[in-house]
C-alpha cells in the first residue's frame, strides 16, 4: 500500500493531464432516493398548493375546482392585508432588535475572554429548547396574576400586569420571546465570522492609533458584511416560523392584533376548513419565501459552495 | 491580543489589551435575560403549587417536591417521550441514509443532471414548511397515514434533506481526489469508495448532520400538530401544548413537563457540544 501511493499519484497526475481520471464515478442513480423523497414530500406539495388554490375543499371530501373564486375573495379580504401588515411589522421589529444584539454579542464572544467557554454554554441553552417549551415558559412569566409581568408591569405602563393582553404589549412580548430564542443562533454566526477576520487588520489599525470603536466601525463591520446579509435574510425567512410562538403565546390575539400571515392561513385551513382559500394565502407565503431565498443564494455564498464548517 | 508583538510601544499594547468593561456589562445583562426564564422554569418545577402561588415569581423556593414530575408521568408524558424518541431516531437515520449517497454523487459525478439536483436542494432550503402544510395534509390522508408517527417522519425528513445534503457535500468536497484514484487503482468500485473512503473521512459532518436532524425532529411542532390527532400518537411538544391548555392553575406541573421535554437534549448537549455548535453555525454559511 505504501509503495502503491506514489505510483497512483503519478498515474493520477497523468490522467489529470489528459483531462480524465480513472476513479470510479457514481451515476445519477445515487441521488435518486433523496430526489424522489424530497420531490414527493416537499416539491409536490409546492405544486399541489398552487393547484388547491383553484379549488374549494373542506379537508375531508374531494377538492372541486372553482376557478378564480379564492383569488377574487383574497382581493376583497381586508383581514389578509391586515395580517400581512402585522407580519411585516413583526418581522422588521424583530430584525431591528436581534441584529445589533447578535452582532455585538458575537464579536465579543469571538475575542479572547477568560470565562467565554462557561458563558457560551449558558448562552446556547435557548437553542436546545423547542419553540413550544420556550413559548410556554414565557407564557407563565407573562401571566398577569402570578408571573413576573404582574410584578413589573406597572413600571412599563401596564398597571394591571396584563402586558400580553394588550395589542401593543402582545406584539412586544412576541419580539422579546423570539429574541430570547433566536439571538443565540445569530450570535453563533457572527462569532464564527468574527474569528475569521485577519488579526493583522486590527494590528494595523492599532498602530494607526484607532481606538476600539473605530476598529469596530472600520475593520469589524466591513469584514462582517456578508454575515450580516446572511443572518438578516435567515431572520426574515425565519420570521415565518414565528407562527408556533404566536399560536401558543397569543393565538393571534387580542382581537387580531398578532394574527400574522401563517396564522391567518392556519386558521382558514384547520379551523374554518377552507383549504382552497388557505392555499391562496399559502402561495403568498411561498412567494415571499422564494423572493427572500433568491436573496440568500445571491448574497450568502451558498451557491459558490464554500465549506461552511471551516475553522469550527 | 497576545498576537500583538512585544516590540510595540507600551501605550499601544495597553490600549489593545484593555478590558472592555462596557461590552462585559452588556454581556452580563444579556446572560441574566437568558438565564432568568430557565431559572424560574427549574425553580417552579421543584416546588409545591402552594409555595408557588404564595411566594410570587422571584422568591426563593422553600418547599421542595418531586411530586410535579410524578404528576406529569401520570398524565402520560412517558408515552409522548417514547413517541418523540421514535420519531427522532427514525428521522435522523432516514435523512442521513438518503442525504449521504446523494451528497457523494453530487460531489463525484460529472453528469449535468446531478448538478441540477444540487441546485434543486439549494432552492429547497428556502421552501417554508408552513406554506406546504395543506398539501402535506392532503398527501398524508390520501396515503392513509394520518394520525401515525410515520406521518410525522416523512415530511420532517423531506425538509431536513436540503441542509443535510449541503453540509455533507461540502465535507465530501474536501476529500482529496488522489485518494479516490488510489483506491480505484486498488480495484474499488463506487460503493467501496463510498463505504471505505468517503464515509470515514466525513464522520464528523455525519455526526453534525445527525444531531441537527435529531434536534429538529425532537422539537418539531408543526407537522405533529396537523398530522396527528389521538393521544397515542402524540409527541412531547404537542403534549406540552395540551398541558398548557389544561394546567391553567398548575404552573409547577407545567414547568416540570417543560423541563422533562428539554432534559434529553441538555444531556446530548453536554456530550456533543462541539458538533452541535458546528452544525448550527454551519446553517448560516459565511
Amino acid at each position: 500500500m505504501t509503495a502503491a501511493v506514489p505510483v497512483a499519484r503519478r498515474r493520477a497526475a497523468r490522467a489529470a493531464e489528459r483531462g480524465t481520471d480513472r476513479a470510479a464515478r457514481p451515476g445519477a442513480v445515487w441521488v435518486l432516493p433523496a430526489v424522489l423523497f424530497f420531490g414527493l414530500f416537499a416539491g409536490l406539495p409546492l405544486v399541489l398548493v398552487a393547484v388547491l388554490s383553484f379549488t374549494s375543499w373542506n379537508g375531508l371530501g374531494t377538492p372541486t375546482f372553482n376557478g378564480l373564486d379564492n383569488w377574487r375573495r383574497l382581493l376583497k379580504d381586508s383581514s389578509v392585508l391586515d395580517s400581512l401588515r402585522i407580519s411585516a411589522i413583526l418581522t422588521v421589529l424583530s430584525w431591528a432588535v436581534q441584529t445589533p444584539l447578535a452582532l455585538l454579542l458575537g464579536v465579543w464572544a469571538a475575542g479572547r475572554q477568560r470565562n467565554r467557554a462557561v458563558l457560551s454554554s449558558v448562552f446556547f441553552l435557548p437553542l436546545l429548547m423547542s419553540t413550544a417549551a420556550i413559548a410556554i415558559t414565557w407564557l407563565t412569566l407573562l401571566d398577569p396574576n402570578f408571573g413576573l409581568a404582574a410584578k413589573f408591569g406597572h413600571y412599563i405602563g401596564f398597571p394591571d400586569g396584563n402586558i400580553i393582553g394588550s395589542p401593543r404589549g402582545a406584539l412586544a412580548c412576541i419580539v422579546v420571546v423570539v429574541t430570547w430564542q433566536f439571538v443565540p443562533f445569530h450570535t453563533l454566526l457572527y462569532q464564527a465570522a468574527a474569528r475569521q477576520v485577519p488579526r493583522s487588520l486590527y494590528d494595523a489599525a492599532t498602530v494607526d492609533g484607532a481606538g476600539r470603536v473605530r476598529q469596530f466601525r472600520h475593520v469589524t463591520l466591513p469584514q462582517l458584511r456578508n454575515t450580516i446579509v446572511t443572518s438578516s435574510v435567515l431572520m426574515l425567512v425565519g420570521s415565518l416560523t414565528y407562527f408556533e410562538t404566536v399560536l401558543i403565546l397569543t393565538q393571534g390575539g387580542p382581537g387580531t392584533s398578532t394574527t400574522i400571515l401563517p396564522q391567518k392561513m392556519y386558521i382558514s385551513a384547520f379551523r374554518d376548513y377552507q383549504m382552497g382559500y388557505a392555499s391562496v394565502i399559502a402561495l403568498a407565503l411561498v412567494a415571499l419565501g422564494t423572493a427572500l431565498s433568491l436573496l440568500i443564494v445571491r448574497f450568502s455564498g451558498f451557491a459558490k459552495m464554500r465549506s461552511t464548517l471551516e475553522g469550527m | 491580543m497576545a498576537a500583538i508583538g512585544t516590540g510595540m510601544p507600551r501605550r499601544i499594547r495597553r490600549a489593545a489589551g484593555r478590558a472592555n468593561w462596557a461590552a462585559g456589562i452588556a454581556v452580563l445583562v444579556w446572560l441574566a435575560f437568558v438565564i432568568l426564564p430557565i431559572y424560574l422554569m427549574v425553580k417552579d418545577a421543584i416546588q409545591t403549587t402552594d409555595s408557588y402561588l404564595d411566594g410570587g415569581p422571584l422568591s426563593l423556593p422553600r418547599h421542595f417536591t418531586g411530586h410535579n414530575f410524578v404528576d406529569v408521568f401520570h398524565l402520560g408524558f412517558t408515552r409522548y417521550l417514547i413517541n418523540t424518541a421514535i420519531v427522532t431516531v427514525a428521522s435522523a437515520l432516514l435523512t442521513v441514509l438518503l442525504a449521504f449517497p446523494a451528497a457523494y454523487a453530487i460531489v463525484r459525478s460529472r453528469s449535468r443532471m446531478v448538478s441540477g439536483v444540487f441546485r434543486m436542494f439549494l432552492i429547497g432550503l428556502a421552501i417554508p414548511a408552513q406554506a406546504t402544510i395543506i398539501p402535506v395534509f392532503l398527501l398524508i390522508t390520501r396515503m392513509h397515514l394520518y394520525d401515525s408517527l410515520t406521518a410525522i417522519v416523512l415530511p420532517t425528513v423531506a425538509f431536513g434533506l436540503p441542509l443535510s445534503v449541503l453540509v455533507l457535500a461540502s465535507a465530501l468536497r474536501d476529500v482529496p481526489r488522489e485518494l479516490y484514484e488510489a483506491m480505484t487503482l486498488d480495484g474499488g468500485g463506487s460503493i467501496r469508495l463510498l463505504w471505505s473512503l468517503a464515509l470515514p473521512l466525513s464522520r464528523a459532518s455525519l455526526v453534525t448532520v445527525s444531531i441537527y436532524c435529531a434536534l429538529n425532529a425532537w422539537n418539531g411542532f408543526l407537522f405533529p400538530l396537523i398530522l396527528t390527532q389521538s393521544n397515542e400518537q402524540r409527541v412531547q411538544t404537542l403534549g406540552l401544548y395540551n398541558f398548557q391548555g389544561e394546567f391553567t392553575s398548575n404552573i409547577p406541573g407545567l414547568m416540570a413537563a417543560v423541563l422533562l421535554s428539554a432534559l434529553p437534549i441538555f444531556v446530548v448537549y453536554l456530550f456533543a457540544r462541539r458538533w452541535l455548535i458546528a452544525g448550527l453555525a454551519g446553517v448560516g454559511g459565511k
